[in-house]
Protein backbone atom coordinates (compact mmCIF):
# COMPACT_ATOMS: atom_id res chain seq x y z
CA UNK A 1 0.00 0.00 0.00
CA UNK A 2 2.79 2.55 0.94
CA UNK A 3 4.40 1.24 -2.40
CA UNK A 4 1.40 2.23 -4.23
CA UNK A 5 1.53 5.71 -3.06
CA UNK A 6 5.01 6.20 -3.32
CA UNK A 7 4.92 5.58 -7.14
CA UNK A 8 2.01 7.15 -7.79
CA UNK A 9 1.69 10.84 -6.13
CA UNK A 10 3.33 12.52 -8.75
CA UNK A 11 0.46 11.60 -11.01
CA UNK A 12 -2.30 12.83 -8.75
CA UNK A 13 -0.14 16.21 -8.10
CA UNK A 14 -0.57 17.33 -11.71
CA UNK A 15 -3.66 16.02 -12.18
CA UNK A 16 -4.65 18.51 -9.26
CA UNK A 17 -3.20 21.33 -11.61
CA UNK A 18 -4.79 20.19 -14.52
CA UNK A 19 -8.50 20.43 -12.94
CA UNK A 20 -7.31 24.38 -11.68
CA UNK A 21 -6.30 25.24 -15.42
CA UNK A 22 -9.89 23.55 -16.61
CA UNK A 23 -11.75 25.12 -13.78
CA UNK A 24 -10.35 28.68 -15.03
CA UNK A 25 -11.69 27.72 -18.77
CA UNK A 26 -14.87 26.61 -18.21
CA UNK A 27 -16.23 28.78 -15.38
CA UNK A 28 -14.66 32.46 -15.58
CA UNK A 29 -16.63 35.12 -17.65
CA UNK A 30 -14.00 37.73 -18.36
CA UNK A 31 -11.94 36.09 -21.52
CA UNK A 32 -8.12 36.94 -19.62
CA UNK A 33 -8.90 35.12 -17.49
CA UNK A 34 -9.47 31.89 -19.37
CA UNK A 35 -6.39 32.43 -21.61
CA UNK A 36 -4.47 32.71 -17.85
CA UNK A 37 -6.33 29.01 -17.38
CA UNK A 38 -5.17 27.50 -20.83
CA UNK A 39 -1.70 28.54 -19.69
CA UNK A 40 -1.61 26.82 -16.47
CA UNK A 41 -3.13 23.49 -18.41
CA UNK A 42 -0.01 23.65 -20.45
CA UNK A 43 2.84 23.88 -17.60
CA UNK A 44 0.46 20.81 -15.95
CA UNK A 45 1.31 18.99 -19.27
CA UNK A 46 5.10 19.89 -19.21
CA UNK A 47 5.09 18.90 -15.80
CA UNK A 48 3.39 15.12 -15.96
CA UNK A 49 6.45 14.47 -19.33
CA UNK A 50 9.41 15.66 -17.07
CA UNK A 51 7.81 13.72 -13.94
CA UNK A 52 8.03 10.51 -15.87
CA UNK A 53 11.85 10.69 -16.73
CA UNK A 54 12.98 10.20 -13.40
CA UNK A 55 15.06 7.13 -12.07
CA UNK A 56 15.48 6.12 -8.30
CA UNK A 57 19.80 7.55 -7.29
CA UNK A 58 20.12 9.27 -10.65
CA UNK A 59 21.85 12.31 -11.45
CA UNK A 60 20.87 14.86 -14.09
CA UNK A 61 21.63 14.34 -18.11
CA UNK A 62 24.98 15.81 -18.08
CA UNK A 63 28.19 13.16 -18.10
CA UNK A 64 30.13 13.48 -15.25
CA UNK A 65 33.48 12.37 -15.00
CA UNK A 66 33.30 10.43 -11.91
CA UNK A 67 30.10 7.91 -13.23
CA UNK A 68 31.13 6.30 -16.42
CA UNK A 69 28.75 6.11 -19.63
CA UNK A 70 28.14 2.43 -19.28
CA UNK A 71 26.22 2.87 -16.03
CA UNK A 72 23.01 3.53 -17.43
CA UNK A 73 20.89 3.57 -14.02
CA UNK A 74 22.81 6.09 -12.20
CA UNK A 75 21.84 9.03 -15.75
CA UNK A 76 18.21 9.94 -16.30
CA UNK A 77 15.96 9.44 -19.43
CA UNK A 78 16.92 12.11 -21.67
CA UNK A 79 14.19 12.02 -24.60
CA UNK A 80 11.40 13.83 -22.69
CA UNK A 81 13.31 16.39 -21.59
CA UNK A 82 14.07 17.30 -25.34
CA UNK A 83 10.40 17.36 -26.26
CA UNK A 84 9.02 19.32 -23.53
CA UNK A 85 11.66 21.99 -24.82
CA UNK A 86 9.69 21.89 -28.26
CA UNK A 87 6.57 22.38 -26.01
CA UNK A 88 7.30 25.15 -23.89
CA UNK A 89 8.34 27.23 -26.94
CA UNK A 90 5.14 26.31 -28.84
CA UNK A 91 2.71 27.34 -25.29
CA UNK A 92 4.74 30.63 -25.25
CA UNK A 93 3.96 31.55 -29.25
CA UNK A 94 -0.03 30.25 -28.23
CA UNK A 95 -0.24 32.95 -25.71
CA UNK A 96 1.36 35.88 -27.97
CA UNK A 97 -1.08 34.58 -30.76
CA UNK A 98 -4.24 34.60 -27.97
CA UNK A 99 -3.40 38.16 -26.68
CA UNK A 100 -3.22 39.90 -30.08
CA UNK A 101 -6.54 38.58 -31.25
CA UNK A 102 -7.96 39.73 -27.88
CA UNK A 103 -6.31 43.29 -28.46
CA UNK A 104 -8.55 43.15 -32.41
CA UNK A 105 -11.66 42.02 -30.42
CA UNK A 106 -11.46 44.70 -28.13
CA UNK A 107 -10.61 47.51 -30.48
CA UNK A 108 -13.90 46.27 -32.52
CA UNK A 109 -16.73 45.53 -29.93
CA UNK A 110 -15.38 47.42 -26.72
CA UNK A 111 -16.10 44.92 -24.18
CA UNK A 112 -13.94 41.70 -23.10
CA UNK A 113 -16.80 39.66 -21.41
CA UNK A 114 -18.67 36.14 -22.85
CA UNK A 115 -22.22 37.20 -22.10
CA UNK A 116 -21.76 40.42 -23.82
CA UNK A 117 -19.91 39.44 -26.57
CA UNK A 118 -22.29 36.69 -27.70
CA UNK A 119 -25.65 39.90 -27.53
CA UNK A 120 -23.36 42.30 -29.76
CA UNK A 121 -22.15 39.46 -32.27
CA UNK A 122 -25.75 38.95 -33.06
CA UNK B 1 -26.20 25.56 -16.82
CA UNK B 2 -24.04 25.59 -13.77
CA UNK B 3 -24.60 22.03 -12.80
CA UNK B 4 -23.48 20.84 -16.01
CA UNK B 5 -20.34 22.46 -16.03
CA UNK B 6 -19.65 21.07 -13.03
CA UNK B 7 -20.90 17.53 -13.85
CA UNK B 8 -18.41 17.99 -17.09
CA UNK B 9 -15.60 19.18 -14.58
CA UNK B 10 -15.99 16.12 -11.90
CA UNK B 11 -16.32 14.04 -15.39
CA UNK B 12 -13.51 14.51 -16.73
CA UNK B 13 -11.58 14.75 -13.29
CA UNK B 14 -12.93 10.96 -12.55
CA UNK B 15 -11.95 9.41 -15.63
CA UNK B 16 -8.44 10.54 -15.79
CA UNK B 17 -8.22 9.29 -11.75
CA UNK B 18 -9.26 5.90 -12.90
CA UNK B 19 -6.91 5.88 -15.49
CA UNK B 20 -3.82 7.17 -13.10
CA UNK B 21 -4.30 3.99 -11.63
CA UNK B 22 -2.78 1.47 -14.30
CA UNK B 23 -0.23 3.65 -15.01
CA UNK B 24 3.15 2.28 -13.47
CA UNK B 25 5.32 3.09 -11.18
CA UNK B 26 7.06 6.20 -11.32
CA UNK B 27 10.96 5.54 -11.35
CA UNK B 28 11.44 1.68 -11.34
CA UNK B 29 14.10 0.04 -12.64
CA UNK B 30 11.95 -2.11 -15.04
CA UNK B 31 10.10 -0.04 -16.67
CA UNK B 32 9.59 -0.50 -20.31
CA UNK B 33 10.71 3.23 -21.04
CA UNK B 34 14.42 2.03 -19.71
CA UNK B 35 14.68 -1.34 -21.31
CA UNK B 36 18.19 -2.16 -23.11
CA UNK B 37 16.16 -3.44 -26.35
CA UNK B 38 12.15 -2.96 -26.88
CA UNK B 39 9.02 -6.38 -27.50
CA UNK B 40 9.94 -6.31 -30.87
CA UNK B 41 13.92 -6.34 -30.55
CA UNK B 42 14.96 -2.91 -32.07
CA UNK B 43 17.19 -0.51 -29.70
CA UNK B 44 15.23 1.47 -27.41
CA UNK B 45 16.58 5.38 -27.66
CA UNK B 46 16.95 6.22 -24.13
CA UNK B 47 20.01 3.81 -23.99
CA UNK B 48 21.17 4.59 -27.31
CA UNK B 49 21.45 8.20 -25.96
CA UNK B 50 22.95 7.75 -23.26
CA UNK B 51 25.59 5.54 -24.46
CA UNK B 52 26.26 6.73 -27.93
CA UNK B 53 25.91 10.47 -27.46
CA UNK B 54 30.00 11.32 -26.71
CA UNK B 55 31.13 8.78 -29.32
CA UNK B 56 28.97 10.62 -31.98
CA UNK B 57 29.69 14.16 -31.09
CA UNK B 58 32.46 15.23 -28.17
CA UNK B 59 29.84 16.76 -26.40
CA UNK B 60 29.08 16.40 -22.45
CA UNK B 61 25.33 17.65 -23.08
CA UNK B 62 23.02 14.68 -23.88
CA UNK B 63 19.59 17.06 -24.37
CA UNK B 64 21.72 18.95 -26.84
CA UNK B 65 23.06 16.27 -28.57
CA UNK B 66 19.81 15.03 -29.02
CA UNK B 67 17.73 18.24 -29.89
CA UNK B 68 20.53 19.14 -32.30
CA UNK B 69 21.83 16.08 -34.31
CA UNK B 70 19.63 13.48 -33.99
CA UNK B 71 16.19 15.45 -34.33
CA UNK B 72 17.45 18.44 -36.37
CA UNK B 73 14.60 18.72 -38.23
CA UNK B 74 12.59 19.07 -35.41
CA UNK B 75 13.97 22.12 -34.22
CA UNK B 76 14.32 23.32 -37.59
CA UNK B 77 10.13 23.43 -37.98
CA UNK B 78 10.15 24.84 -34.33
CA UNK B 79 11.85 27.90 -35.38
CA UNK B 80 9.28 28.32 -37.97
CA UNK B 81 6.71 28.15 -35.89
CA UNK B 82 7.78 30.81 -33.08
CA UNK B 83 8.89 32.84 -36.88
CA UNK B 84 5.34 32.30 -38.04
CA UNK B 85 4.04 33.55 -34.26
CA UNK B 86 5.83 36.91 -35.05
CA UNK B 87 4.19 37.95 -37.88
CA UNK B 88 1.05 37.02 -37.10
CA UNK B 89 1.62 39.96 -34.55
CA UNK B 90 2.62 41.82 -37.24
CA UNK B 91 0.05 41.56 -39.70
CA UNK B 92 -3.02 41.21 -37.24
CA UNK B 93 -2.42 44.45 -35.69
CA UNK B 94 -2.49 47.41 -38.33
CA UNK B 95 -3.93 50.67 -38.02
CA UNK B 96 -4.57 52.21 -41.51
CA UNK B 97 -7.97 51.20 -41.57
CA UNK B 98 -9.17 51.70 -38.07
CA UNK B 99 -10.14 54.82 -37.87
CA UNK B 100 -13.12 54.22 -39.97
CA UNK B 101 -15.00 52.52 -37.15
CA UNK B 102 -14.54 55.59 -34.57
CA UNK C 1 -2.96 52.57 -14.38
CA UNK C 2 -0.04 54.29 -16.08
CA UNK C 3 0.74 57.55 -14.80
CA UNK C 4 2.51 60.13 -17.31
CA UNK C 5 5.62 60.75 -15.18
CA UNK C 6 8.21 57.60 -15.13
CA UNK C 7 9.72 56.75 -11.84
CA UNK C 8 13.32 57.79 -11.80
CA UNK C 9 14.01 54.61 -9.25
CA UNK C 10 12.37 52.01 -11.41
CA UNK C 11 14.65 53.14 -14.43
CA UNK C 12 17.99 53.41 -12.38
CA UNK C 13 17.73 50.19 -11.16
CA UNK C 14 17.30 48.28 -14.71
CA UNK C 15 19.86 50.34 -16.54
CA UNK C 16 22.22 49.10 -13.57
CA UNK C 17 20.66 45.44 -14.38
CA UNK C 18 20.58 44.91 -18.21
CA UNK C 19 24.07 44.57 -19.32
CA UNK C 20 24.92 41.98 -16.81
CA UNK C 21 21.74 40.14 -18.06
CA UNK C 22 22.78 40.32 -21.48
CA UNK C 23 26.19 38.99 -20.87
CA UNK C 24 24.68 36.05 -18.75
CA UNK C 25 22.70 35.16 -21.87
CA UNK C 26 25.59 35.09 -24.25
CA UNK C 27 27.41 33.11 -21.61
CA UNK C 28 24.31 30.46 -21.78
CA UNK C 29 23.95 29.92 -25.44
CA UNK C 30 27.43 29.14 -25.78
CA UNK C 31 28.06 26.79 -22.80
CA UNK C 32 25.02 24.47 -24.16
CA UNK C 33 27.34 21.80 -24.88
CA UNK C 34 28.91 21.65 -21.01
CA UNK C 35 26.01 22.54 -18.92
CA UNK C 36 22.24 22.66 -19.18
CA UNK C 37 21.42 25.56 -21.40
CA UNK C 38 21.26 26.16 -25.70
CA UNK C 39 19.71 27.90 -27.89
CA UNK C 40 16.12 28.70 -26.76
CA UNK C 41 16.98 29.63 -22.80
CA UNK C 42 19.65 32.07 -24.14
CA UNK C 43 17.32 33.69 -26.30
CA UNK C 44 14.67 34.01 -23.63
CA UNK C 45 17.37 35.71 -21.59
CA UNK C 46 18.34 38.03 -24.09
CA UNK C 47 14.92 38.94 -25.05
CA UNK C 48 14.10 39.73 -20.80
CA UNK C 49 17.32 42.00 -20.57
CA UNK C 50 16.01 44.32 -23.41
CA UNK C 51 12.58 44.08 -22.97
CA UNK C 52 13.50 45.33 -19.12
CA UNK C 53 14.36 48.89 -20.63
CA UNK C 54 11.41 49.01 -22.48
CA UNK C 55 9.08 48.80 -19.95
CA UNK C 56 10.46 50.95 -17.53
CA UNK C 57 11.69 53.60 -20.11
CA UNK C 58 9.55 54.41 -22.41
CA UNK C 59 9.70 55.03 -26.30
CA UNK C 60 12.74 57.61 -26.53
CA UNK C 61 15.07 55.91 -24.02
CA UNK C 62 14.49 52.85 -25.41
CA UNK C 63 15.32 53.70 -28.72
CA UNK C 64 18.40 54.35 -27.53
CA UNK C 65 19.17 50.67 -27.35
CA UNK C 66 17.67 48.66 -29.87
CA UNK C 67 15.16 50.81 -33.13
CA UNK C 68 12.32 49.17 -33.57
CA UNK C 69 12.66 48.08 -37.25
CA UNK C 70 15.76 45.87 -36.44
CA UNK C 71 13.53 42.99 -35.31
CA UNK C 72 12.21 41.60 -38.29
CA UNK C 73 15.85 41.63 -40.31
CA UNK C 74 17.40 39.75 -37.35
CA UNK C 75 14.78 37.06 -37.25
CA UNK C 76 15.43 36.63 -40.74
CA UNK C 77 19.41 36.21 -40.56
CA UNK C 78 18.52 33.75 -37.41
CA UNK C 79 16.50 31.52 -39.86
CA UNK C 80 18.66 31.74 -42.40
CA UNK C 81 21.81 30.74 -40.69
CA UNK C 82 20.06 27.66 -39.40
CA UNK C 83 18.63 26.96 -43.24
CA UNK C 84 22.25 27.73 -44.90
CA UNK C 85 24.17 25.06 -42.95
CA UNK C 86 21.43 22.89 -43.77
CA UNK C 87 21.89 23.95 -48.04
CA UNK C 88 25.72 23.43 -47.42
CA UNK C 89 26.11 19.84 -46.02
CA UNK C 90 23.52 19.04 -48.69
CA UNK C 91 25.56 20.35 -51.73
CA UNK C 92 29.06 18.94 -50.21
CA UNK C 93 27.42 15.30 -50.64
CA UNK C 94 25.28 14.20 -47.35
CA UNK C 95 21.78 14.63 -46.14
CA UNK C 96 20.33 17.70 -45.12
CA UNK C 97 21.28 19.28 -41.77
CA UNK C 98 24.36 16.65 -42.00
CA UNK C 99 26.70 17.86 -39.91
CA UNK C 100 29.35 15.08 -40.77
CA UNK C 101 30.13 16.53 -44.18
CA UNK C 102 30.58 20.57 -43.51
CA UNK C 103 33.92 21.29 -45.68
CA UNK C 104 36.06 23.14 -42.93
CA UNK C 105 39.68 21.68 -43.49
CA UNK C 106 41.38 19.10 -41.06
CA UNK C 107 38.85 18.08 -38.66
CA UNK C 108 37.73 14.58 -37.57
CA UNK C 109 33.73 13.62 -38.18
CA UNK C 110 33.11 14.16 -34.63
CA UNK C 111 34.60 18.16 -33.97
CA UNK C 112 32.84 18.61 -37.36
CA UNK C 113 29.59 17.98 -35.20
CA UNK C 114 30.55 19.52 -32.28
CA UNK C 115 30.88 23.12 -34.79
CA UNK C 116 27.50 22.18 -36.88
CA UNK C 117 25.93 22.21 -33.30
CA UNK C 118 27.41 25.17 -31.93
CA UNK C 119 26.55 26.92 -35.60
CA UNK C 120 22.68 26.32 -35.25
CA UNK C 121 22.55 27.49 -31.83
CA UNK C 122 23.62 30.95 -32.47
CA UNK C 123 20.84 31.03 -34.73
CA UNK C 124 18.42 29.96 -32.70
CA UNK C 125 19.20 32.60 -29.91
CA UNK C 126 18.77 35.42 -32.51
CA UNK C 127 15.49 34.11 -34.13
CA UNK C 128 13.80 33.58 -30.48
CA UNK C 129 15.23 37.33 -28.91
CA UNK C 130 13.81 39.13 -32.53
CA UNK C 131 10.37 37.49 -32.33
CA UNK C 132 9.79 37.58 -28.18
CA UNK C 133 10.22 41.74 -28.56
CA UNK C 134 8.71 42.06 -31.57
CA UNK C 135 5.47 40.57 -30.12
CA UNK C 136 5.77 43.67 -27.40
CA UNK C 137 6.31 46.15 -29.33
CA UNK C 138 3.51 45.30 -31.83
CA UNK C 139 1.28 44.96 -28.98
CA UNK C 140 1.98 48.42 -27.84
CA UNK C 141 2.18 50.22 -31.16
CA UNK C 142 -1.08 52.35 -30.47
CA UNK C 143 -0.16 53.90 -27.58
CA UNK C 144 1.50 57.22 -26.64
CA UNK C 145 3.47 57.63 -23.76
CA UNK C 146 7.09 58.41 -22.74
Amino acid sequence: MVDFITGHYAYWFTLSLLCVGLYGIIFKRNLVKKVIGLAIFQASVVLFFVSIASKWDATVTVIDKNIPVEQVESYLNPLPHTLMLTAIVVGVATLGVAFTLLIAIYNRYGTLDEQELLEKIQ
Amino acid sequence: MKLFKLLILVLFAAVLLYASLDLPYRGGSDNLMNAERSITDTPVIGNYAIQEAYNDAHTPNMVTVILGDYRSIDTFGEQIVIYTAGLITLLVLRRKRRRKTK
Amino acid sequence: MRSKHHSPIVLLGARLLSPYIMVFGWYVIFHGHYSPGGGFQGGALLAASILLIRVSGGRIISRMQLQEYLNTPLAIIGVFIYFLTGITAMLAGGYFLDYGQLPIPGMEPYWLRYTGILIIEVGIGLTVMAILVMIYDNMVKGEDYG
